[in-house]
């Protein structure tokens, strides 16, 4: 493993560093750090950002192999500055068993271009009908802490507030995919005056609202802890925004797509556009903004989700839902909060990087960039300024949102745990990055 | 007159070129009034009928249409053909694309899909939307407004448009493309519309449509006193989705019944776009009354469909 001289950084407060890593650790933070034999990376005019933590991720394998891999899906998070991802749990064989959490984190061990936290799922087969083996899952190598049936939701209030009073015997979380399921029957399109235009059946407010507010009360009621998944619309906030105000243990994340984009975009019927929850309005997205501002939210997190081009290719009903994220995920949350004032750099390192470990119970990440931390860093751009296009996405999926739009930043270089993933842009070939 | 390359809704036809339309059709509309009904306009184009979803009646006025413009006509049923067997749309257009299909009428259960056919770039005929799911249905809406200009000008209709014509649509409005093409084409023709509807069949959101929306039939009868009255077609499976009780419980409320043809006014009209489940939306006295003028709307259709591939098909030559 090499040593790198990260020289003339800015740090996440604005303070200018120079920083030393050495056998996969930080060692020395400050000012005319000098070390000979390693190489140096000239920083000048870059942010140094702890490496990003993405707490929601379709890296698709086992069983959707066509839309990405463990593998190509890290190389993905490599090239959007993340150093570790959670896995979500809808893969075939839906990851449900200690057998299958195991074998992706085996699979990210081997790729190496991040660490993978495989999520487990809540219920068997992700059908909602009986509890998965939790506890074997958090037993299991993988040591499984977030669990999620995300695409589908623990609709079944009696198997939720369960699964949510089991998770205390191992400080576990449950990450709610919020979605009243007979509320969004054949639902395509955020329901409002637009869907009414289009002819696309209405995913409303309110069947996320009122699966968020139920499950406050349970997480409340039972002293249990709980993670919303893709908060999408103002009335949401508002209800999270009480639970935290009453001292409920509840925590939130919000996409770069829904701090971004609206349901405008729907009006050609081009599938790139169709996710899950569906894009809101402007109303919304200002909801979304303001809440990850005052803390209502607690981090950003990508719900990157692959497809092959045939499933995008196609009139929107049959299309499926989802959008890549984890390559343009930074510049996004950089053009929406950054741009403006709303967010520091020091905050996006809170909500990309320290939060969403901590809610993981991912280590190595709370104290940021300190010496003795795993060196886990994201050198950031932060003058650059792209057309977005397919030569910056580095998964299997090109279904991104953003293509031909002009996004602020751009990653440099990204270090996992002491390795270099990424260099002047480019994502490194496997043999460096598994043999360095 | 901007030359017409697709028609895919009403939503974004000009006053202008609807009234165009129109008179085209009425041109047509005379010719089927001629011992040969048949004009040499559209001979050696092809034109493809590509039907996802069952509709004869939709079908067979096209094929009338096309053939009387001397186009061929091939009729792609996707029931039995490789659409059922997973062949993907843009598979299907590409099919059609390399055959030479000149014009492409398409009706598709999802809403969107003559759009992405027409922009997608997989095929370059024109494209015609023939219903695609909760979204729109233009010749329906085109044929409607020709048959009301028709019952209120007569052989006068040229030109005109149907400035402060009061029309009430009745019905599952939520599901209806049909309700939708005639919103938009009827407020661009200048016509006042009104929509009646249970609650539950009525978008959630309608504060960009240029309606009144009522649930009271009975008021909109004696007291809009409308020129026109629309009953749209209600599937009895809604009430199992819990949009209404009971299909009695509608025809009561919201149906066309004999008693409510009886308190019309005396010019008033009676439409609706079939196919008509009699004793539910409408009666067999409503349906069949001089009022009626269910047989002209399907008469007209032709005429009006004929107009339509005219337009976006004979653009070369004329």
């Amino acid at each position: 493993m090499g040593s790198y001289l990260i020289e003339g950084a800015t740090l996440p407060d604005g303070e200018r560093a120079d920083l030393l890593i050495e056998d996969g650790v930080i060692v020395e933070l400050g000012n005319d750090v000098t070390e000979t034999d390693a190489e140096v990376i000239d920083a000048d005019g870059l942010i140094a950002l702890p490496g990003l933590v993405d707490l929601h991720t379709h890296l698709r394998e086992p069983g959707y192999e066509q839309s990405e891999t463990v593998l190509t899906g890290t190389r993905a998070a490599a090239a959007g500055g993340y150093t570790a991802v959670f896995a979500m749990a809808n893969t075939s064989p839906v990851s449900d068993t200690a057998g299958v959490v195991e074998q992706v984190l085996s699979l990210g061990e081997a790729a190496g271009y991040a660490t993978v936290r495989p999520i487990g799922a809540v219920t068997v087969g992700l059908k909602g009908e009986r509890l998965a083996e939790l506890g074997a899952m958090a037993a299991s190598r993988a040591q499984v802490r977030v669990f999620s049936d995300d695409g589908f939701c623990v609709a079944d209030p009696l198997l939720m507030r369960r699964a949510l009073e089991y998770m205390k015997a191992f400080g576990g979380v449950i990450a709610q995919h919020a979605q009243e399921p007979r509320l969004t029957q054949g639902a395509q399109m955020n329901e409002g005056a637009l869907s009414g235009e289009l002819g696309l059946a209405g995913w409303p407010a309110v069947a996320e609202e009122s699966v968020i507010a139920r499950d406050v009360l349970l997480a409340e009621h039972v002293g249990s802890r709980l993670h919303v998944c893709h908060v999408s619309t103002a009335g949401s906030v508002e209800v999270i925004r009480w639970a935290k105000s009453r001292g409920i243990d509840v925590t939130a994340e919000v996409t770069p797509h829904h701090l971004l984009l609206t349901e405008d975009l729907v009006r050609g019927y081009d599938a790139r556009y169709k996710v899950n929850p569906p894009l809101r309005t402007r109303e919304d997205v200002e909801a979304l903004r303001e809440a990850l501002v005052d803390g209502t939210i607690d981090i950003v997190a990508t719900d990157h989700a692959p497809h092959p081009v045939e499933a995008k290719d196609t009139e929107w009903d049959v299309a499926a839902n989802g959008m890549v994220g984890l390559e343009s995920a930074l510049s996004v949350v950089h053009a929406a909060l950054v741009a403006d004032g709303r967010l520091d750099w020091a905050d996006v390192a809170r909500v990309m990087s320290a939060k969403p470990a901590e809610i993981g119970s991912l280590g190595g990440y709370a104290d940021g960039l300190v010496v003795g931390a795993p060196a886990n860093v994201t050198l950031y751009d932060p003058g650059a300024s792209r057309s977005f296009s397919t030569a910056d996405l580095a998964g299997k999926g090109v279904n991104s949102p953003y293509l031909g739009l002009e996004l602020p930043g751009r990653v440099v270089h990204t270090f996992h745990a002491g390795r270099r993933t990424v260099a002047d842009g480019a994502v490194l070939e496997l043999a460096e990055v598994a043999g360095a | 007159m901007p030359e017409m390359r697709h028609l895919l809704s009403t939503k974004d036809l000009s006053r202008e070129s609807a009234i165009h339309l129109l008179d085209i059709a009425e041109d047509m509309a005379d010719v089927q009034n001629r011992e040969v009904k048949k004009l040499p306009t559209l001979r050696g184009k092809t034109v493809v009928n590509l039907f996802f979803e069952d509709s004869t009646r939709t079908r067979i006025s096209f094929e009338a249409a096309a053939k009387r413009l001397s186009a061929d006509v091939i009729n792609f049923s996707a029931k039995g053909s490789s659409v059922s067997k997973g062949e993907s749309l843009k598979d299907t257009a590409q099919t059609l694309q390399a055959m030479g299909a000149d014009g492409v009428v398409i009706r598709h259960q999802a809403s969107g899909a003559p759009f992405t056919l027409a922009t997608s770039g997989w095929i370059d005929a024109g494209v015609i939307n023939a219903g695609d799911g909760m979204h729109e249905h233009p010749t329906q809406a085109l044929l409607d407004a020709f048959t009301m200009r028709r019952r209120l000008h007569g052989a006068a209709s040229r030109g005109k448009a149907l400035d402060g014509v009061a029309v009430t649509i009745v019905g599952d409005i939520l599901h209806s493309r049909v309700a939708r093409s005639n919103v938009w084409l009827l407020d661009t023709l200048g016509a006042e519309v009104t929509l009646v509807a249970p609650p539950t069949l009525v978008p959630v959101d309608t504060t960009t449509w240029p309606v009144t929306i009522g649930y009271d039939l009975d008021a909109a009868i004696d007291e809009g006193v409308p020129d026109v009255l629309m009953m749209l077609r209600i599937q009895g499976e809604r009430m199992h989705a819990a949009f209404f009780p009971s299909e009695r419980e509608y025809a009561r409320t919201w149906g066309l019944d004999d008693e409510r043809l009886a308190r019309l006014a005396g010019d008033t009209i009676v439409m609706h776009p079939g196919p008509m489940n009699r004793g539910l939306e409408i009666s067999a006295a409503a349906a069949d009354s001089p009022r009626s003028t269910v047989r002209e709307q399907v008469a007209n259709g032709v005429s009006v469909r004929m107009a339509a591939l005219y337009l976006l098909l004979a653009g070369e030559e004329s």
